[in-house]
């Protein structure tokens, strides 16, 4: 069972990220891009993590990819144009990625030592955790260590946030808003 | 139970002088300037007349008389800190007073503070008044270091330093180009003779060990015979060196050149470091190390040459010059032959008898020129003079005094000293009586040109129209009393006196008792030499003043040789200081400095620059450019770090050799 | 079906995790337009993600899927801000391909 719908969904990431790089319209690569983050969140709950696919499907499926779809809509982006180019990325960033992958996949399939997730069992899966452990939900289990001992860094989060939201205002306002004003 | 003397006191006054008037000099009114620049010397004279007082009461401390309080020579003074210590060589700052440096010592601040009083008058003036005082104070304070040195690197201080205060002085008026040429010339053929000298300082720590006077000395007492190494060969060359130095700085030849240039300072300059104290630091030094040069024979006979040749030469130089100055540096020189030729023939105690009466007469013949130089208004060709002696009384009598005194006239002081040299000449062997020869013509040719001097100048009638000469400020004229009495009675000491209280420190002079025939007939012949100078000068420049002229058209070739100082001065430009040029221009100038130097200069500019082209066109400015290399690089970097930790299979080969050269951990 | 009782093999995720890392940068090289390049951004933070969970589940460690949570944080605040920076540049340059925004100097 597992293993079908790990088939399934991870079948659809690399369709949605292959498709986002083959579409040349820039709504058509977000709305690949959503597919792949939904598919993102099934694969994160078949690893046990629920909150974290609860979490990506509202904040990245559902706030950031809106946010991009609006600027898409906003600056009436169209197809792309064939430009110049740059030389350096197709001679040099090309077979750089080629050998990246290659080294990565190399070394993943042969690693020792990782275990198989099987459904269902999150981070309780573990022989030897006693049945009293087995209770504690993933939720209750993160929530314990962010609140407790990573509190400063969750506040903090807060802040950054905050100023993200400034950051963005100041930058994309309109500087004629002030000229109007002054008519 | 030894007194202390505060030797160190007699050098750091006159340097305390120095960096009064140096710094604050040019704020300070003139009274104040003067007033420093007169306590130093004086303060320094009053401690070595103190010094003087309290030995001689011990040397004149008579059995039964009683233990005086007082101070037994040598005595040394050593400073608390050492000066550097390497390896087994220790040197100190010490000083160390014996009769010798007594005697140098009377002469330097005694004949320097008169000096001092003439130069209040003399520069009263000029611009650099205080810059002048300061100089002077300075110069001072090297040659009293010189003097009391207890080792030689401390004389070599001293040394260097009077030279560096001769070339200040010299070019005191440095925007003229003859001074400031004049005064690069002392300091360039002293350093030739400084070359000389230090070479002789490396041999003598080589061979002793030790640079201290006393310990070297003790050496070579104890071990002539065990060792073999320290009598002839290395000696001589060590004494020979040290001789080099010694012509530079008492300007014999080769390296006397610089000594008539030097006439281009103040007057006062000329008396103080060119006639009494500066260039006689030379014979003091040979004296100085005279147990070196006593195991010498040949460095010595070469000392007893030099001296002999340069007094000739230089007598020969002084009877074609015309500058009053001139004839007067080419007599010091003459004179400070005679000095090295009393050395030459181990007669030490002579050679500074000779010191200190020449200081005297010769400060004299100076200050008084310098008198008739400001009386004619800076005029100093004596053709132009004449019937100076009514107008300027003082300066007359005085200067006659030490004419004739320099002419070796009894009773006054050189006919005592130089006498001494002569027979000490005389009484050396063959070589001695060719030297005794040369040294009397040396004798006739000097009260040749000095009474050419003095007739031309203060005799017949004034040969410039418009001049109105007038006598000197009592500030001049007074020194000039004072180094006239003492050119008269400064002979009277002896020279049997002299040589038995130098005796610990130079030796005995050699066939001190004489027969008395052989030493009057001597004198005699001397002193009838002179006379016929005299006699030949008042014929020609008093009575026939139209001969020398006459004369010199007759022989245009010699007279030319003489008025031109044979050349020598083209020469030594001809053959070196124009080649050194030359090497200077275009070797080092055009090959060194803008063919190597500019070339790597211009290449590391260049290969910067080009490396900056190259690099720039990397930044494009395109993203999607930057994007590849920045995945190029992590692609490398992860590469690397995994080939270093071993965890790609198929690259065994190229971790290995990775973990040869220490890669990864 | 002994077959589909076995666990998916963690390799497997780390697998697609790099291979979604390598289109992302692929994308980020050829894409022409100055949205997608940042889109393809997003696609590797999201590849790092699931690198992540899977490590977390592979140790047992909460700690991993934490960071993922403040990977996200600090993915949206990118985003905004970046997005804002793109339609600031729109304004002064009119255009959006990549290679004609080469100047510092807008």
């Amino acid at each position: 069972m597992h293993l079908i719908l790990f088939f399934l969904f991870a079948g659809f990431c690399l369709a949605g990220a292959i498709n986002l790089l083959l579409q040349t319209h820039p709504i058509n690569s977000a709305l690949s891009l959503i597919v792949v983050m939904t598919s993102l969140a099934v694969l994160y709950l078949l690893l046990g993590a629920e909150f974290l696919a609860i979490a990506q499907i509202i904040v990245y499926a559902g706030a950031v990819m809106v946010l991009f779809t609006f600027v898409v809509m906003l600056l009436n982006a169209g197809r792309e144009e064939r430009t110049l180019g740059s030389r350096a990325a197709g001679r040099i960033g090309f077979p750089a990625v080629v050998v990246f992958l290659a080294v990565l996949a190399t070394i993943i399939l042969r690693a020792q030592g990782l275990a198989s997730a099987h459904l269902g069992q999150g981070l309780n899966a573990a022989p030897g955790i006693g049945s009293a452990a087995q209770d504690t939900s993933n939720l209750a289990l993160l929530s314990q260590v962010l609140f407790h001992e990573l509190l400063l860094p969750f506040e903090l989060t807060s802040v950054l946030i905050l100023i993200a939201i400034l950051g963005a205002v100041a930058i994309a306002r309109r500087e004629g808003s002030e000229r109007t004003a002054e008519k | 139970m030894n007194q202390s003397l505060h030797l160190w006191l007699i050098p750091l006054l006159p340097f305390a002088g120095f960096l009064l008037n140096g710094i604050l000099g040019s704020r300070m009114p003139k009274w104040l300037v003067s007033a420093i620049g007169l306590l130093a010397p004086f303060l320094s004279f009053a401690l070595v007349l103190n010094a003087y007082a309290l030995t001689s009461i011990s040397a004149a401390s008579c059995a039964g008389c009683g233990p005086v309080a007082a101070v037994v020579l040598p005595y040394i003074e050593t400073c608390p800190l050492p000066w550097f210590a390497i390896g087994s060589l220790h040197v100190d700052f010490s000083f160390v007073l014996d009769q010798l440096s007594l005697v140098m010592l009377l002469v330097v601040t005694g004949v320097g503070f008169l000096i001092h009083i003439y130069s209040v008058g003399y520069m009263a003036h000029e611009e650099g008044y205080a810059r002048y005082f300061s100089f002077l104070n300075l110069f001072l304070f090297f040659m009293t270091t010189l003097v009391l040195a207890g080792n030689v690197l401390v004389m070599f201080v001293g040394w260097e330093g009077v030279g560096l205060a001769s070339y200040l002085l010299i070019g005191f008026w440095f925007q003229k180009q003859s001074a400031a040429a004049a005064g690069k010339k002392a300091f360039i053929v002293n350093r030739i003779g400084d070359f000389g000298f230090l070479i002789g300082i490396f041999l003598l720590l080589a061979s002793f060990g030790t640079l201290t006077f006393s310990e070297i000395s003790a050496k070579l007492a104890t071990n002539p015979a065990t060792n073999p190494a320290l009598t002839g060969g290395v000696l001589t060359v060590i004494c020979l060196c040290l001789l080099l130095g010694a012509t530079g700085k008492s300007a014999q030849l080769p390296l006397y050149v610089w000594l008539p240039d030097a006439m281009e300072g103040p007057t006062p300059v000329s008396a103080l470091i060119h006639a009494a104290t500066m260039v006689t630091a030379g014979v003091y030094m040979i004296a100085r190390t005279h147990f070196l040069f006593d195991r010498a024979p040949i460095a010595l006979t070469t000392v007893a040459i030099v001296g002999a040749a340069t007094a000739l030469f230089a007598a020969t130089i002084g009877l074609a010059q015309n500058d009053i100055k001139r004839v007067l540096a080419y007599s010091t020189i003459s004179q400070l032959g005679y000095m090295f030729l009393a050395c030459g023939v181990a007669a030490y105690s002579a050679a500074i008898f000779h010191l200190v009466t020449h200081a005297f007469f010769k400060a004299l013949l100076f200050l008084a020129a310098g008198s008739v130089i400001h009386a004619m208004g800076g005029e100093q060709d004596m053709r132009k003079m004449g019937g100076l002696r009514k107008k300027l009384p003082v300066t007359f009598w005085t200067m006659t005094v030490a004419v004739f005194t320099i002419a070796g006239f009894p009773p006054l002081a050189a006919f005592f000293s130089k006498d001494a040299i002569l027979y000490a000449a005389f009484v050396r062997g063959t070589g001695g009586k060719i030297l005794w020869f040369v040294g009397l013509l040396t004798a006739m040719l000097t009260a040749l040109y000095m009474f050419r001097l003095w007739y031309m100048t203060f005799f017949g009638e004034l040969r410039t129209a418009d001049t109105h000469p007038h006598e000197s400020p009592w500030s001049m004229r007074a020194p000039l009393v004072i180094l006239a009495l003492l050119s008269i009675c400064g002979g009277w000491i002896g020279i049997e006196s002299l040589s038995s209280y130098l005796a610990p420190s130079v030796g005995l002079h050699p066939a001190v008792s004489s027969t008395l025939h052989l030493e009057l007939i001597l004198t005699v012949v001397a002193v009838l030499v002179a006379l016929e100078g005299w006699l030949i000068a008042d014929k020609y420049y008093r009575r026939k003043t139209e001969r020398p002229a006459q004369l010199a058209a007759a022989m245009p070739a010699g007279y030319n040789l003489l008025a031109n100082k044979y050349y020598v001065d083209e020469m030594y430009d001809a053959v070196l200081v124009k080649p050194l040029f030359a090497v200077s221009r275009y070797v080092l100038g055009w090959i060194v400095d803008t063919g190597i130097l500019g070339g790597i200069a211009w290449l590391l500019a260049g290969i910067a620059s080009l490396t900056g082209m190259i690099l720039q066109r990397w930044q494009s400015g395109n993203l999607r450019s930057y994007a590849a290399w920045l995945a190029a690089a992590a692609t490398a970097v992860l590469l690397f770090v995994l080939l270093a930790q071993g965890a790609i299979p198929m690259a065994e080969p190229l971790t290995r050799s990775l973990h040869f050269t220490g890669a990864g951990h | 079906m002994s077959f589909l009782q076995h666990g998916v093999p963690l390799s497997w995720y780390l697998l697609l995790s790099a291979v979604l890392f390598s289109l992302g940068v692929v994308g980020f090289l050829i894409k022409r337009n100055i949205i997608t390049v940042f889109m393809s951004i997003e696609l590797m933070l999201n590849a790092v993600n699931l690198s992540f969970v899977a490590f977390a589940y592979q140790w047992h460690a909460v700690k991993g899927q934490i960071f993922v949570f403040f990977v996200m944080m600090v993915a949206a605040a990118e985003a905004a801000v970046g997005l804002a920076i793109i339609i600031a540049v729109f304004r002064v340059r009119a255009t959006l391909a990549v290679d004609r925004i080469d100047l510092m100097k807008l």
